[in-house]
């Protein structure tokens, strides 16, 4: 029997290995199913609709790009093994994972193997780990989360801060920077209050956060628990400005809770909402392809694949190496190069550096009230 | 008969060594994958399939064997004290944990197992000072065996392959020993083998103990091979999905578990082709099997093989199926 | 104090709803030994085809909840009972609990693949005013949630225990053998638990969904404590199920209030256990027999 199986498999798994062409692969490594699936699959679709752009316009250096799907299910560990096949199966550059839990296991193989990694992730680990081959679509939350803190401390004018995050490794890495926001902000944190992955029941929460004393309120959760929050803070008359990071005033929560996500103020580091007419024309194209709206997850994956051509094109061949080494210290402008949609810069660690938004939701929608310079 | 057991063994294992030769990283990463789900497989196998007893914390218990593996591992101790040390604390926690539980009516184990694996997730997960919390605990060494490094990915099937067969062999051991033949008296009627002298609770509650430390055991393969362990990998979810593994390759019989860990992993890559449903073709292909064959792919097997060798012989607990 | 009231009302209402995924889950159990792993999708299924109903096909709204429900007695009850119940129950439990999980797993990755992966806001049944009790912020969802669970329980158990129909039902459950040679249908009553059922997992849908919104994965939580529910309350009483849900619904809030955010589930994992190694009937089963 078990002969049996693993001849089969291995004669099935030998088959697909064998479909390489002459083209460039690129493999979209994502979470296609599983939990993360509403956020991998859309990255994959901005990567698949920036792929065809540029494979209409004549591919990278002359070569079309062959782009390979890789279902991780949402699960670390076959992640992992979905990397690992994408490197045998010869990838040129690994687009993923999205969710951190994943990217923070699937980037040794990549780093074992030298490959460089776009990943669409935002936790702070991911780069402090001097992995030289992983470089990021958005900046990570310790970059994001000090243009929150002098929001919070000037323009709200709180001192005192209640955190309400969800207890998973995306929430705590937000936690945990905002923590370190406060400290250097001079903003005390009254309440910390953990919830769990996908709960429904936020009555002792919020009830906890009315009695904190705190003047505003930091909420760090994925978008239906942060609606199923904002639905309950409004019920309960909360009565404190609520601020949050991209997710919290995403389109996406604002459907949900509906008139209880009015007054949450965001900061953002990408939009279809930002006020740059590059970002509005993806966004609207995108909708007209998929018949859903582009999120920044969409956006990511869109000018991760554009990033990738810019810098081979830059490094003029196809190689690995170069590509990494190239790309460390690199600036990419929005008005050469249009698939990147807005100026970006990679540091040495593959963090990356851009302006941002603040937005405010007004009357159920999103409201751009500053840019943030890149930092 | 002893002999053909023994002649198919052998061939098994001379398969299991010539399989990843000149394959590529992710197929053997992925029979490295298997043999472990088979080991843990094996251990649900005992609790399930000889004792009758449901258990739904198999994902924890290879959690626990993980975690003390990876501790000890990254605090510099050689790998085979990780592993003695895991499979040793999985035993002794399955005695504690089976004892009060097995006291009451017998389908209370699934229960007491259910909320076991929903606490020691909340205490991976809390505990952050020892377990990493969400973060989990990354780079594990491969262990080094007289010079002999496992980092090669070919090595480390090897190493795995070497532990399976001692997993299958002690499996092999236990069921045919005085203690497996107790079991197999206690499964085919329980009510007479209490009355020959065999004292169900304890031959039960062994088994359940023994099993779980086969989890450990799984757990200490897993810490190496991903060289990452966080508590999501060990939620409830996992432990139903080892014991779909079990009953879908048939609970009870010895190449079961093997073969339903083979379905298990190996066949989203079979149904690569039908992208996000293969998730819904496998629930509704077990459901079928489930109807069809309840004894699994096994029972299966032998049910279409009893239409040309009718003096197959059948089992009388299987045509019943096991109660929980 | 005002925080403390919050907290228990809180629980009381989301206590109520677990009652009634409980209430099933026994009913099922004594009816036919059908442990239903996948009652937690059963329950987040009925909203989907209420939304099916009025976003896809623009029917109003009283009208889709009808028809959801029906649906659910249709296809969680009748279709569940004929084809993975009735074929497996001869093997015994263990293939039947393996079914339902593989049946979980099928419709919630039927409603990702099939509806969408994305959570879907779901329209109230009734107004959002909210009332001060006592300085706790009470919702009218909140009070008719509790007043509609109740009243189904109650008027279940009246059904149960008043009609003529009721007594037949529970006689099949306590003894099947028994009831059969006094000439009850005991096919029809099992079927009858399996219709009721699909109805208290639409009811529980409906009445939940404004509140948890609509998605795929809603069943994994409340599956899991409509089973802890049933068990602490006694597996083999509907009052039973009904006191396990709310006390599960109040520690729950108590225990994320007072105790420990994060440990918060392990409370009621931790009173499950106790029960089990203390009073394994449940709080309020009886030790022997199946009575309803």
């Amino acid at each position: 029997m078990i002969r049996k199986a693993t001849l089969l498999t291995a004669s099935a798994l030998s088959l697909m290995a064998g479909l390489a062409s002459a083209d460039v692969r690129i493999a979209s490594v994502a979470e296609l199913s599983g939990a993360g699936a509403a956020a991998g699959a859309v990255w994959h679709d901005g990567i698949k609709m920036a792929v065809e752009e540029i494979n209409a316009a004549g591919g990278i250096l002359g070569e079309q790009i062959d782009l390979v799907e890789y279902d991780s299910q949402t699960d670390p560990q076959n992640s992992r093994a979905m990397v690992q096949k994408a490197i045998d199966e010869e990838a040129f550059v690994l687009m993923g994972t999205v969710y951190s839990s994943s990217t923070v296991v699937n980037m040794l193989v990549a780093m074992q193997n030298g490959v460089p990694q776009i990943t669409g992730s935002e936790s702070p680990t991911i780069t402090a780990k001097g992995n030289p081959y992983i470089f990021r679509t958005a900046f990570g939350a310790q970059k994001g989360l000090p243009k929150l803190g002098s929001y919070i401390k000037d323009d709200l004018g709180a001192s005192k801060v209640a955190v309400i995050w969800a207890n998973t490794e995306f929430g705590k890495g937000g936690h945990d920077a905002f923590e370190n926001v406060a400290a250097s902000n001079g903003i005390e944190i009254v309440s910390d209050i953990p919830t769990e992955q996908a709960q429904v029941d936020f009555a002792a929460d919020v009830a906890k956060l009315k009695s904190s004393g705190a003047e505003a309120v930091f909420a760090y959760m994925t978008e239906e628990e942060s609606a199923r929050f904002l639905i309950e803070a409004e019920k309960q008359g909360l009565g404190l400005p609520i601020v949050g990071d991209t997710v919290i005033a995403s389109q996406k929560v604002i459907d949900l809770a509906g008139s209880a996500a009015n007054g949450v103020s965001s900061h953002v580091g990408l939009t279809a909402e930002a006020p740059i007419p590059a970002i509005r024309e993806m966004a609207a194209k995108f909708e007209a392809k998929y018949g859903y709206g582009a999120d920044h997850n969409a956006i990511k994956g869109y000018l991760g694949a554009y990033t990738v051509k810019y810098v081979t094109e830059a490094v003029g061949s196809f190689d690995r190496q170069a590509f990494a080494d190239k790309m460390h210290g690199l600036c990419l402008d929005a008005a050469t190069h249009p698939g990147i949609l807005m100026d970006a810069c990679w540091d040495d660690t593959g963090e990356l550096s851009r302006e941002s938004f603040l937005v405010q939701v007004v009357d159920g929608k999103q409201q751009i009230t500053k840019t943030l310079p890149a930092n | 008969m002893k002999r053909a057991h023994l002649i198919l063994a052998l061939i098994g294992i001379a398969v299991l060594i010539l399989a990843p030769i000149g394959q590529k990283n992710y197929i053997i990463y992925v029979l490295c994958s298997w043999l472990m789900f088979s080991i843990a497989a094996m251990g649900l196998n005992l609790t399930l399939g000889y004792a009758g007893q449901v258990s739904l914390a198999q994902a924890s218990f290879i959690g626990i064997g993980a975690y003390i593996t990876s501790l000890l591992t990254l605090a510099g101790y050689h790998w085979v004290f990780g592993w003695l040390a895991a499979m040793g604390a999985t035993f002794v926690i399955g005695l504690l944990l089976g004892y009060p539980a097995l006291r009451v009516q017998h389908h209370f184990l699934a229960f007491v197992t259910l909320a076991f694996n929903t606490i020691v997730f909340l205490v991976l997960r809390n505990e952050e000072e020892i377990t990493g919390g969400s973060f989990g605990l990354v780079g594990m060494p491969r262990p080094e065996f007289f010079g002999i490094k496992t980092m090669p990915q070919l090595n480390f099937y090897y190493f795995v392959l070497v532990l399976f067969v001692i997993s299958a062999f002690v499996f092999w051991w236990i069921v045919h020993s005085p203690w497996g033949r107790a079991f197999k008296a206690l499964r085919e009627n329980p009510i007479r083998a209490e009355s020959l002298g065999v004292d169900t609770r304890r031959i039960t509650l062994l088994a359940f103990a023994i099993g779980s430390a086969f989890g450990g055991g799984a757990g200490a393969i897993m810490a190496p091979l991903v060289q990452f362990i966080e508590p999501g990998s060990f939620a409830l979810i996992h432990s139903l999905k080892i014991l779909l593994m079990v009953v879908v390759g048939g609970a009870g019989f010895f190449y079961g578990p093997m073969l339903g860990a083979a379905v298990v992993i190996i066949l989203p890559e079979f149904l690569r082709f039908t992208e996000g449903y293969y998730l819904i073709i496998y629930a509704f292909l077990v459901i079928v099997l489930m109807v069809y064959s309840p004894s699994g792919l096994i029972g299966l097997g032998s049910k279409l093989m009893a239409r040309f060798r009718p003096k197959q012989e059948v089992r009388k607990d299987m045509a019943k199926g096991a109660q929980l | 104090m005002a925080e403390f009231i919050q907290i228990l009302i809180s629980g009381l209402s989301a206590g109520s709803i677990y009652a009634l995924a409980a209430v099933g889950f026994t009913l099922l159990w004594q009816a036919s030994q059908t442990i239903n792993f996948a009652q937690g999708e059963f329950v987040m299924l009925p909203a989907f085809f209420v939304l099916a109903l009025t976003v896809k096909l623009g029917l109003p709204l009283p009208l889709a909840i009808i028809l959801a429900i029906f649906l659910s007695v249709l296809l969680l009850g009748a279709v569940f009972k004929k084809l993975v119940v009735e074929p497996m129950i001869q093997h015994g439990t263990l293939p039947l609990v393996i079914a339902t999980i593989a049946l979980g797993l099928l419709l919630k990755e039927g409603v990702k693949e099939f509806y969408s992966p994305l959570g879907q806001p779901f329209p109230s049944l009734f107004p959002q005013d909210v009332l001060s009790v006592f300085g706790a912020a009470v919702s009218i969802p909140d009070i008719a949630n509790f007043v509609i669970a109740m009243g189904t329980i109650i008027g279940l158990q009246l059904f149960l225990a008043r009609t003529r129909t009721g007594r037949c039902m529970q006689a099949t459950a306590q003894n099947p053998d028994v009831a059969q040679i006094l000439g009850v249908d005991i096919k029809k009553m099992v079927l009858y638990t399996f219709l009721i059922n699909g109805a208290l997992a639409a009811i529980a849908s409906v009445l939940i969904t404004p509140i948890y919104l609509a998605k795929f994965s809603n069943g994994e939580v409340l599956g899991l404590v409509a089973f802890i529910a049933a068990i602490v309350g006694g597996f083999n009483q509907i009052r039973g199920a009904l006191v396990g849900g709310l006390l599960i619904g109040v520690i729950d809030n108590l225990s994320a209030g007072y105790v420990s955010a994060e440990y918060r589930q392990a409370v009621p994992m931790l009173l499950l256990i106790f029960v089990i190694l203390v009073r394994p009937q449940g709080l309020l089963g009886t030790s022997e027999g199946r009575a309803v």
